[in-house]
């Protein structure tokens, strides 16, 4: 009886021993864990250090000013007293990204039906594989392609678009140039591209097979079918794609900082040469500034931090609210 | 409106693996013919070979002659729209589309007939929701997503879908499988009101319904794994189910293999 219950004793204790040995294997899973979990955290906190940071760096600028921050066209920072505002900014980095979102967004969703509806299966996937290299070209690259090849091309297709469209003030103005907005436009569109097309092609794949072969079944051609079962599904994909990709032309420096001229103050003739964004006028200014200078373009950097934010929050809103369908 | 159908010599593949081999058969207008089989025995392909849709698969082919009355469907001047314009089909499981409304999903067709005039959609709708038996469960919210209703509403949607267009032949595949048995007795009604007007054929796993609905019934075989599916015998339902000809068909009929 009492042999009987110290082998039992023993038994648990050899089960306990087993369970303590399982407990280092529990705190291999807790090291995982906090690692996991630390490295979503760094995320957060990176997010909140680059936000404060930008607002301290700003803080003494933004109360040196002498002009109205938001309202004001003019960027002398470094005069005294400094008088600096966005507006001009703010105008070339909206317009600019818009208007490459409307270039890019047409021709990298016709890329992506093409290659997931029309190719024959072999070049699909070359294709694909092309499209998405578009992605990593440096953006040094594209600068240097759009100063020295594009923009010189672009001066005829300038002065065409200002003598047909010319009434329409945005093709407006005297004299239509190389090293204008548009320009910038063209260069961020084929650069936003990849993403447009590429988060297409993901939709367009995950339309079910049924919904494909019930417009078939019913005699679809390959566009009715298109129409009736790839668009309505993709359609909130392709949106965020086209903000995902409005996003990124927003934040785009180096190229576009390389093909526009500095020209101050807002000009809506988008074909002549000018305009800033707040990425090239950062990347064209910061070296010569003083103090209160960065201070400026830290304070420009912030807003466009909070732009960017809310036009990729928005973008991933729409694109997670396509299961809706599913 | 309905037509005769004539398969000689037909052979499907999928890429390099020959799916169904050498089928010939006539399918007899304003009837019900149903294809019975084990699974895998290649009866939906050979299905989906009348209306031209295996070809939509990647790799996939066919090969031999489908004569809808006296037109070839695989001739090379047929256009593989237009013959699913005439062979209308409905699906194993419901496909409406989701995005669109109960009207919609029904003048979906009709709208790619070119079919704009509302009075005329209107009447067409109610007439193919009238004939698909859903229009007294569906009149009072047509604008509603078609996705909204039940399994065996929305089968009877695609049914309706199907007809809108007023085809010669309608195919349906499985159509009971993803139903609960009410569902199935409503569609199983409807395709003994349809015969009157179409070529019908269905493609099902269930003996009791081909025995059920069908005037006439095939039955398709496998000889192994990786073999192509062949059709053993097509005869009058009552003589397949009660006095085959091959011994194959009576042995599945009888539950002693599939």
């Amino acid at each position: 009886m009492t042999s009987e219950t110290g082998a039992r004793t023993a038994a648990a204790a050899r089960r306990h021993a087993g369970g303590v040995r399982m407990g280092t294997g529990r705190a291999g899973d807790r090291i995982f864990v906090s690692a996991a979990r630390g490295s979503g955290i760094a995320v957060l906190l990176i997010m909140a250090a680059i936000a404060a940071f930008l607002v301290w760096k700003a803080i003494p600028a933004l109360q040196d000013n002498k002009a109205n921050f938001l309202t004001a066209e003019e960027w002398n920072p470094n005069a005294t007293p400094p008088r600096f505002g966005i507006a001009q900014l703010a105008f070339g980095t909206v317009v600019s990204s818009l208007l490459a979102m409307l270039i890019a967004t047409p021709v990298g969703v016709g890329i992506a039906l093409f290659i997931s509806f029309y190719s024959p299966r072999r070049l699909a996937s070359g294709l694909g594989y092309v499209v998405d290299l578009l992605a990593a070209v440096p953006s040094i690259v594209y600068g240097l392609w759009g100063l020295a090849f594009l923009s010189q091309h672009m001066e005829g297709i300038s002065r065409f678009l200002n003598s047909v469209l010319g009434w329409i003030p945005l093709f407006g103005g005297d004299s239509p140039g190389k090293n204008s907005i548009f320009t910038a436009s063209v260069v961020l569109a084929i650069m936003i591209l990849p993403i447009i097309s590429s988060i297409s092609r993901e939709v367009f794949l995950q339309v079910p097979r049924a919904n494909v072969e019930a417009a078939l079944a019913i005699g679809a051609t390959r566009w009715e079918m298109i129409r009736m079962a790839v668009l309505p599904y993709g359609r909130s994909g392709m949106i965020g794609g086209a903000m995902l990709g409005l996003g990124r032309a927003m934040g785009e420096t180096i190229a576009v900082a390389m093909v526009l001229t500095f020209v101050p103050g807002i000009n809506v003739h988008l074909l002549e040469n000018g305009g800033a964004t707040f990425a090239s006028n950062i990347a064209n200014s910061f070296a010569e500034a003083s103090v209160t200078g960065r201070g400026a373009l830290i304070a420009s950097g912030l807003v466009l931090f909070v732009i960017t934010l809310l036009v990729n929050m928005a973008a991933r809103a729409v694109v997670a609210r396509r299961k809706e369908f599913v | 409106m309905a037509k005769r159908i004539e398969i000689s010599g037909l052979h499907a593949y999928y890429g390099g693996v020959h799916a169904i081999e050498d089928i010939s058969m006539t399918v007899e207008p304003r009837s019900v013919t149903a294809f019975i089989g084990p699974s895998g025995c290649g009866k939906s392909t050979f299905l989906r070979t009348l209306n031209r849709m295996h070809e939509v698969i990647p790799g996939a082919r066919v090969e031999g002659k489908v004569m809808l009355d006296d037109e070839d469907l695989y001739d090379s001047s047929v256009d593989p729209v237009a013959v699913r314009r005439v062979v209308g089909m409905v699906f194993q499981r419901p496909n409406p589309f989701p995005t669109m409304s109960i009207y919609d999903n029904v003048a979906a067709g009709l709208k790619l007939n070119g079919v704009r005039r509302k009075s005329r959609l209107d009447e067409t709708v109610e007439e193919s929701l009238r004939g698909a038996n859903l229009w007294n469960e569906v009149k009072d919210r047509l604008g509603k997503p078609g996705a909204g209703l039940s399994g065996g509403q929305q089968q009877r949607l695609c049914i309706a879908r199907a007809i809108a267009v007023q085809p010669q032949v309608l195919l349906m595949d499985e159509p009971c499988s993803a139903l609960d048995p009410i569902s199935t007795l409503a569609i199983e009604d409807l395709i003994e009101k349809l015969k009157t007007q179409y070529t019908i054929v269905i493609v099902t796993h269930n003996m009791q319904q081909a025995a059920r609905v069908s005037d006439r019934t095939a039955f398709f075989n496998i000889a192994g794994t990786g073999k192509p599916g062949k059709l053993i015998e097509i005869d009058e339902t009552s003589k397949i189910f009660a006095n085959p000809e091959q011994k194959a068909t009576e042995d599945y009929i009888t539950g002693r293999f599939g």
